[in-house]
């Protein structure tokens, strides 16, 4: 975990080197930027992060195993992507809930068919953000080809026994 | 139609779904509270915390890395390549931006909009967003892996892999079958990529 935020800083110096080699404000713009999304994000984190575990603690774990479990096969993929368009946006909720599942009892592939439905349908990104800020008819036309994303995904997932 | 670079995009202080996301989350901190007492409360709180405190340092490195890219990336530039290559180099090179470009939905789709602009087709647009969905690496070194580790993250990102073009096809075929992706009069044909 150190090894990728060091990483992660190093990327962030050598693109503010870049940015004030060509002048200051860049160098404070791309900062204000970056901090004015941060502080719009932190509190939405804190919230999806430690809402998640409350969710995860009452998820009914008596259900996960039969439903989504490795045994679920395709019925318990189907489940999943529907769960998965179906949660809402912000940045961490699909992830925090997949993780959930998956310490609860869920199949690795009902897992990743989740989580990837979720990215790609998330109702409320999708509402908010693609439709205001593409032509609507490519954004139904993205959303129509992802739906065998997620089946792909998970059955590959079962295929080569990973993760 | 979008411009390469519109106006930034307005987020309000509030919104819905953080709302309801905070207001299940209190109920499931209620439920946890009341069904199996104050100390499994606190472990869950605590263990919450430290996950979060975790990501501290991520989600701020990630929102500087998106905000110089936003300002260092040449959009024009690079919209111009992707919408002046079609076929498959076209949807690989797509690829290869959704997986590079960090930032989030407010960044991402104005330049989607761009290649549109310049030209690139239907498929390719499909696969980049795809790409940026699916295998970007700033979304998963930021969000996803505190959640579930590095073995099951770079798994799910190598079986992704094949997505974004496999996308970028079918849409092809989909407009090729008839998809009626040309707004009247004033798009692009997405058809062909050609400027009307």
């Amino acid at each position: 975990m150190l090894a990728i935020d060091l990483m992660l800083w190093l990327f962030v110096g050598a693109l503010a080197l870049a940015a004030g080699m060509r002048g200051r404000v860049l160098l404070t713009e791309g900062a204000r930027t970056g901090v004015t999304d941060f502080v719009h994000l932190l509190p939405r984190i804190g919230i999806g992060v430690i809402g998640a575990g409350f969710l995860a603690e009452i998820l009914p774990k008596a259900l996960i195993a039969p439903w989504l479990g490795a045994e679920s096969g395709f019925t318990g993929i189907l489940i999943a992507t529907i769960g998965g368009a179906l949660t809402p946006g912000g940045p961490v909720v699909g992830f925090a809930v997949g993780a959930a599942a998956l310490k609860g009892g869920a199949g690795a592939p009902q897992v990743i068919a989740y989580s990837t439905a979720w990215a790609l349908f998330a109702v409320h990104r999708l509402v908010l953000y693609e439709v205001p800020m593409m032509p609507p008819r490519m954004v139904w036309l993205r959303a129509l080809v992802c739906v065998p994303l997620p089946f792909i995904a998970a059955a590959a997932a079962m295929l080569v026994g990973k993760p | 139609m979008n411009k390469p670079h519109p106006p930034r995009h307005r987020r309000r202080a509030f919104d819905w779904s953080t709302a309801v996301i905070a207001l299940l989350s209190g109920a499931a901190a209620l439920t946890v509270y009341w069904r199996d007492g104050p100390a499994q409360f606190l472990a869950v709180l605590d263990s919450d915390l430290w996950l979060f405190a975790g990501m501290v340092p991520k989600v701020l490195a990630g929102c500087l890395i998106g905000g110089y890219v936003a300002l260092l990336l040449p959009r024009e530039q690079v919209a111009r390549w992707v919408g002046h290559e079609s076929g498959m180099t076209g949807l690989l090179i797509a690829m290869a931006f959704g997986f590079i470009l960090p930032g989030g939905p407010f960044t991402i789709y104005p330049i989607a909009g761009a290649f549109l602009l310049f030209g690139a087709d239907a498929g390719t647009v499909v696969a980049f967003i795809v790409s940026w969905t699916l295998i970007g690496y700033t979304r998963a070194l930021v969000w996803e892996l505190p959640f579930f580790g590095a073995d099951f993250v770079l798994w799910r990102i190598a079986l992704a892999l094949p997505l974004p073009i496999l996308a970028g096809i079918l849409a092809r075929i989909a407009v090729r079958a008839g998809f009626p992706v040309k707004e009247p009069d004033k798009e692009p044909d997405l058809a062909t990529g050609k400027e009307p």
